[in-house]
């Protein structure tokens, strides 16, 4: 790929953020195969030589009009390519209580003080820097959203990321602010137009500050020959909760980086993750649940099913920092395995130093359950279909964790239509 | 009117035999009963009919109507018209009971055709009314949490909407209260019918003052040793199964 490439109307900090970011990029080194925060991984499968920023999208209103099936939104946003193809604004009521739903590029300027404090503020620790900084350098696009104190916006702003054509790279990022006693919910959808690869290199930034409350989901469906990274980074406040799902349907090769820090007392975070690993895919995740405060909670539960020769990585770190007493962590990690050549790793861990906290972490990995299996054929349902069933409800398992019902059908149903593409009746 | 009929059937989990050539004909429009001790084979002959992996039939054969079902995988026996009512339903989380039984009726459609849902919907609560079950039953995950009174009623609700032709109860009883046992037994009745055969299997007496056979069997150590009418059921409540106990028998399997 080609250095800092800077389109449309960015402020002087941001232009300047982007040549650093380059600059990272280039000096920091690839990750080996011996580094513990690749381990289990696919380190090849990060020659990106061949990707470039591509073209606009050929036809930006079709796929506009693909942009559905999650039902109805506070906001919608469209992009395709790293350029916005359509935006559908908050109501004006919302507007005129404070909601602030734009692209990035208006909000670094519009809101310079918001987006410069927040925007990649901490650090990427959990192996993926070299990629954070080129996401930094890239034609970044995405949304800008500010909830403010104390309004609740019921239905979810949603985005759309299209990549298309082969070898383009897309830089996707989104930045919620939810504002003290405020609630929302943000969908971010990444999805491919065709079955090329791709290169995507995602970025969030979600701030919940005290009181607050923010469920957001990603739905990844990028195609399956795709590479991408998706770095989130969550920050909780007094008394706040975030809710965060990644939904992995798609890719050839996906790199999830989650890092949730509890800074403040009451804090609480939910981590939580479904993923579908078939054919040749991989999936690699690395979560950090920082516990800083006392008197938070983290709830993490990632479910993976393989097939094929799907692979999944999952290590994940719950940090009790000292002081941080009464912390109540959670982290369970489940694999099905449903075929011999796939395989599930899981590197669960803990670092504590403080006393008096509750943590409990765990991983099991296993095939369907034979006595499940008998029961389902017992009335009737063929092997396949009673597989399908079985696995469907291990994944709703998680997807009942979502709190706003009209959001559950939707991504149960994508969900459920990639699970009887991999696992054919 | 169609035959169940198991035929000198020997069968043996591991090396250990359980079923030791154990004859039965239960026909379409009766309810028969199988009455033993624990450790007879009674469940044991519930699960190989249908299809149970753990099992193995070592001679003599099960014939549905006629045709020997050995040869079917159990999914393909349900669909024939077998229906076990589980001792011990499993769990099944995450997968609602609308969304199983859905399943379990499209999977007797013939390739192609989808289950129409207002109709389906429609028999559900029917069944449901019938098993004084609340509608928001339908909602949860297939027996997770629940009651053993709940868990019975769910297996009875599956027999009421994929109207087997041959119903297997394995001890249904076990694990009810009186209401509970009224309930179900009320919900089984409700199925009887010159359609319909029903094997009902217990250790008690109680069920079939609710459940009344035209037939009853007494199982003592894997073979059936004394058949006659539902008076033979009040005979092993008042006498036990002593009288009836070979001199050689010892408790085998479960």
């Amino acid at each position: 790929m080609e250095g800092a490439l800077v389109e449309g109307q960015w402020p002087e900090w941001f232009v300047a953020s982007r040549q650093r970011g380059w600059a990272d990029f280039e000096k920091l080194p690839a990750p080996a195969p011996k580094d513990e925060k690749w381990r289990f991984s696919k380190v090849k499968a990060l020659a990106l030589d061949s990707f470039r920023y591509p073209a606009a999208v050929a036809d930006a209103a079709a796929l506009v009009g693909r942009s559905t099936g999650l039902g109805e939104s506070a906001a919608r946003f469209v992009f395709g390519n790293n350029r916005l193809l359509a935006a559908t604004a908050p109501a004006a009521e919302l507007v005129k209580a404070g909601l602030v739903v734009m692209t990035l590029e208006e909000a670094a300027s519009k809101h310079a003080d918001l987006v410069e404090k927040h925007f990649m503020a901490h650090e990427a620790k959990l192996g993926s820097a070299k990629y954070a900084a080129l996401h930094r350098s890239g034609p970044v696009n995405g949304v800008f959203i500010r909830v403010p104190e104390n309004l609740e916006v019921v239905l979810p702003i949603e985005i759309f990321h299209w990549v298309e054509g082969e070898n383009s790279a897309v830089f996707p990022h989104t930045l919620v602010v939810c504002q003290r006693q405020s609630k929302a919910t943000v969908v971010d959808c990444f999805r491919s137009s065709d079955d090329a690869p791709a290169f995507a290199c995602g970025v969030n930034d979600l701030v919940v500050e005290e009181g607050a409350k923010l469920n957001y989901v990603a739905v990844q469906q990028w195609s399956l020959a795709t590479t991408a990274f998706h770095l989130n980074s969550t920050t909780v406040g007094r008394d706040a909760a975030c809710l965060g799902m990644q939904v992995n349907l798609g890719g050839k090769f996906i790199r999830g980086e989650s890092y949730s820090r509890m800074v403040a007392e009451g804090a609480r975070s939910d981590m939580l993750s479904v993923n579908i690993a078939s054919g040749e895919q991989m999936i690699d995740q690395r979560t950090f649940q920082d516990h800083a405060k006392p008197s938070a909670t983290s709830d993490l539960l990632y479910q993976n099913a393989l097939t094929g020769k799907g692979r999944t990585v999952f290590s994940g770190v719950i940090r009790v920092e000292p002081g941080a007493h009464k912390t109540d962590a959670y982290q369970k990690v489940r694999n099905i395995v449903l075929s011999d050549e796939a395989e599930a790793n899981s590197m669960p861990g803990l670092e504590i130093e403080a006393d008096d906290v509750r943590c409990t972490h765990g991983a099991t990995t296993s095939q369907v359950d034979d006595r499940e299996l008998f029961y389902l054929l017992a009335r009737g349902i063929r092997p396949e279909a009673a597989q399908q069933l079985l696995v469907m409800g291990f994944f709703n398992t998680v997807l009942d964790r979502l709190p706003d019902a009209r959001l559950r059908g939707p991504i149960e149903s994508l969900v459920e239509a990639r699970l009887k593409a991999a696992l054919p009746a | 009117m169609k035959h169940l009929k198991i035929d000198n059937l020997h069968v043996s989990i591991g090396d250990r035999e359980i079923l030791r050539g154990l004859s039965l004909d239960l026909p379409t429009g009766q309810v028969h009963a199988i009455m033993g001790p624990n450790g007879s084979g009674k469940s044991t002959l519930a699960k190989v009919i249908a299809g149970h992996p753990d099992y193995t039939v070592t001679s003599g054969d099960i014939l549905f109507d006629g045709e020997s079902i050995l040869v079917m995988e159990p999914d393909a026996r349900a669909r024939q018209g077998i229906f076990l009512a589980f001792q011990y339903p499993s769990e099944i989380p995450g997968v609602t009971i609308a969304n199983f039984l859905r399943a379990a009726l499209q999977a007797r459609l013939p390739e192609g055709e989808e289950l129409e849902a207002t109709e389906y919907y429609a028999k559900l609560y029917e069944k449901m009314d019938l098993l004084e079950m609340p509608r928001n039953f339908t909602s949860r995950a297939v027996n997770e949490g629940f009651s053993g009174g709940e868990k019975k009623r769910c297996e009875i609700l599956q027999m009421a909407m994929l109207q087997p032709t041959f119903a297997l109860l394995d001890e249904t009883d076990s694990g009810l209260d009186i209401d509970a046992l009224k309930i179900v037994s009320h919900g089984v009745n409700s199925l009887r019918g010159p359609e319909t055969g029903m094997l009902v299997i217990t250790h008690y007496q109680r069920l079939l003052n609710y459940i009344v056979p035209d037939f009853v069997h007494v199982m003592i150590n894997g073979r059936i040793v004394e058949s006659g009418t539902k008076e033979l059921a009040l005979k092993l409540e008042a006498e036990g199964y002593d009288w009836a106990t070979e001199p050689e028998a010892e408790a085998v399997g479960a």
